[in-house]
């Protein structure tokens, strides 16, 4: 028995979270503001995403935690071993036993399904930030829908670059209104966004939180001529030769050896277990086999 | 003929000082209006409330929309006032960098406007930008520098050229030569003076020195204290001033 209340935050800071959960979904893409607690770490590690799971979690649900697509990496297992010792729910690495999954900055690569929920840490909520330092402006520029000077950022991009250089937090628009920062998840995500499940965006330092419905129309910004591109290395997985799945390189030595690994940890594993094999893995289980003989 | 824009009684007022008081004119399609006056006599004061930055305490900017209809811009909603002041309006700020993104390209400093309306083919946007560029005599090869690698006077042509972009009807100029040395000052009038008669702009323009409104302006008016003290023809005030005050104005100007 745990000292601590249900999933560490008291009761009415949660209904005061779930609230700004339930308005958020009400008005898909709208940061509502809510009174962020200060949690047991660091900002910038996740406070906003552990509050509304906090919020979200019952005492049934299995949790899952990825930090980068992976589910052992130390901002994952942290909050994983948080949420085991506050609440004793279980916890699972797959994604389809998942009920909450918190994710640090990637979409599984597995659909997720309606009785799921994902809820993402988010760094800074506001897209038009970095156009526009005024917090004053910037809320009645979204009261406004005017969203022209995204398109200027956009066309920055191209003019520096030859191309819209930007591969993570790309701006997206939600339902036709507002325009939405989906954290910084790698474009090739943003496809995804319109799926089953409940998506919920916490930033706890910004002190916001937004949502997505099941099926909300996430529509990412591009120009005519400049279409949006939903992209990733162009190689398959070295480990389980998936050539759909968002790919992390990994540089192997000081040769300028590389490999491509899938950043889905679950989904690699899975693929694996399935009898899959990705070029750099039937090489190294061949020279196995060899050494062994 | 109808006019643009019919100010009736506007004031403005901080505190129990005066900003300005029962400001009355007319502005026609085309036309150019200088108010001149010393620093204090309320002329930017008045330019802001016309231009909706400021609100007015009593009083009517009435602006001809394009559908014709007479709509007072002091009482329509926020967003409407928004959308004018970035379709059929434009305002040259005194300093570039009021006007200007700093950390934002040449290009996208121009193309903000035609995004803002919902332009969203790049190759269209660029080219406009470009053109516009060319028209304020900046070179093409400078599109993609940002505005703090510009002079001063090439950054006040930029401002100028980011505010015509979508062709607006109505363009209010704060002191557009402030600050600038006087062959920079003389290239920028003789721009803005081509570009207001090729476009047919109409413009009210705020500022102390004579001999720009000489230059661009149709018609004077002379604000002191807050209130217009002498209106008229340019070259009928500066020529033959009736008001002791617009007769010390245009004594004290220096002659070379």
């Amino acid at each position: 028995m745990s000292d601590y209340n249900f999933a560490y935050l008291d009761e009415q800071t949660k209904r005061m979270i779930r609230r700004a959960i339930l308005k958020g979904l009400a008005i898909p893409g709208y940061q509502v503001p809510f009174a962020s607690r200060e949690m047991p770490m660091p900002y910038g590690w996740g406070t906003g995403g552990v509050q509304v799971s906090a919020a979200t979690l019952t005492p049934e649900d299995t949790l899952k935690v990825i930090d980068q697509g992976a589910d052992d990496t130390t901002n994952a297992v942290s909050i994983r071993k948080f949420f085991e010792k506050t609440a004793s729910v279980d916890t699972t690495e797959e994604t389809a036993q998942a009920s909450v999954i918190q994710t640090r900055h990637r979409i599984p690569e597995e659909d997720l399904r309606e009785d799921q929920i994902l809820v993402y840490q988010v760094p800074i909520p506001e897209p038009l930030r970095f156009l526009e330092p005024s917090e004053i402006e910037t809320r009645k520029m979204h009261s406004l829908e005017e969203y022209g000077l995204m398109h200027v950022k956009l066309y920055e991009d191209i003019a520096k670059h030859g191309a819209i250089a930007t591969s993570y937090a790309y701006p997206v628009k939600v339902e036709g209104r507002y325009v939405m920062d989906p954290s910084p998840i790698p474009k090739f995500d943003n496809p995804k966004m319109e799926m089953a499940a409940i998506q919920l965006f916490g930033a706890g330092r910004e002190q916001r939180i937004y949502a997505l419905p099941p099926y909300c129309q996430v529509v990412s910004l591009d120009f005519e001529d400049f279409p949006f591109e939903a992209s990733k290395a162009d190689h398959p997985c070295d480990m389980c030769g998936a050539t759909d799945s968002y790919l992390d390189e990994v540089i192997m030595d000081d040769a300028g050896n590389r490999m491509f690994v899938c950043s889905d940890t679950d989904y690699c594993a899975s693929r694996r277990k399935a009898g899959h094999v990705g070029a750099q893995a039937a090489a190294a289980s061949a020279a196995l086999k060899e050494t062994a003989a | 003929m109808t006019p643009l824009l019919k100010v009736e009684n506007i004031s403005k007022f901080y505190g129990h000082r005066i900003g300005c008081k029962d400001v009355n004119f007319d502005l026609y399609p085309g036309e150019v209006m200088g108010i001149v006056g010393e620093s204090g006599s309320g002329k930017s004061t008045l330019l802001n409330c016309l231009a909706g930055h400021l609100d007015p305490d009593t009083g009517e900017v009435l602006f001809e929309m394009r559908d014709g209809a007479m709509r007072d811009t002091v009482t329509m909603s926020e967003p409407e006032r928004r959308m004018l002041s970035r379709t059929d309006w434009a305002f040259v700020h005194q300093h570039a960098r009021d006007g200007l993104r700093m950390n934002v390209s040449a290009g996208g400093n121009v193309g903000e406007r035609l995004m803002a309306v919902g332009a969203r083919h790049y190759g269209h946007i660029r080219e406009e930008a470009v053109d516009w560029l060319g028209r304020v005599e900046i070179s093409e090869t400078r599109v993609d520098d940002r505005p703090t690698q510009f002079s001063g006077g090439m950054q006040q042509r930029l401002q100028i050229a980011r505010n015509l972009v979508t062709g607006p009807r109505l363009v209010f100029m704060d002191e557009p030569t402030g600050g600038l040395d006087v062959s920079v000052q003389a290239r920028l009038l003789d721009l803005l003076r081509g570009l207001v008669r090729e476009m047919g702009l109409s413009a009210i323009i705020v500022t102390h020195d004579l001999a720009v409104v000489r230059l661009l302006a149709d018609r004077l008016m002379v604000m002191k204290d807050g209130h217009v003290v002498e209106t008229g023809l340019t070259d009928q005030v500066l020529d033959d001033p009736q008001h002791a005050y617009t007769q010390l104005l245009v004594s004290s100007v220096l002659q070379v």
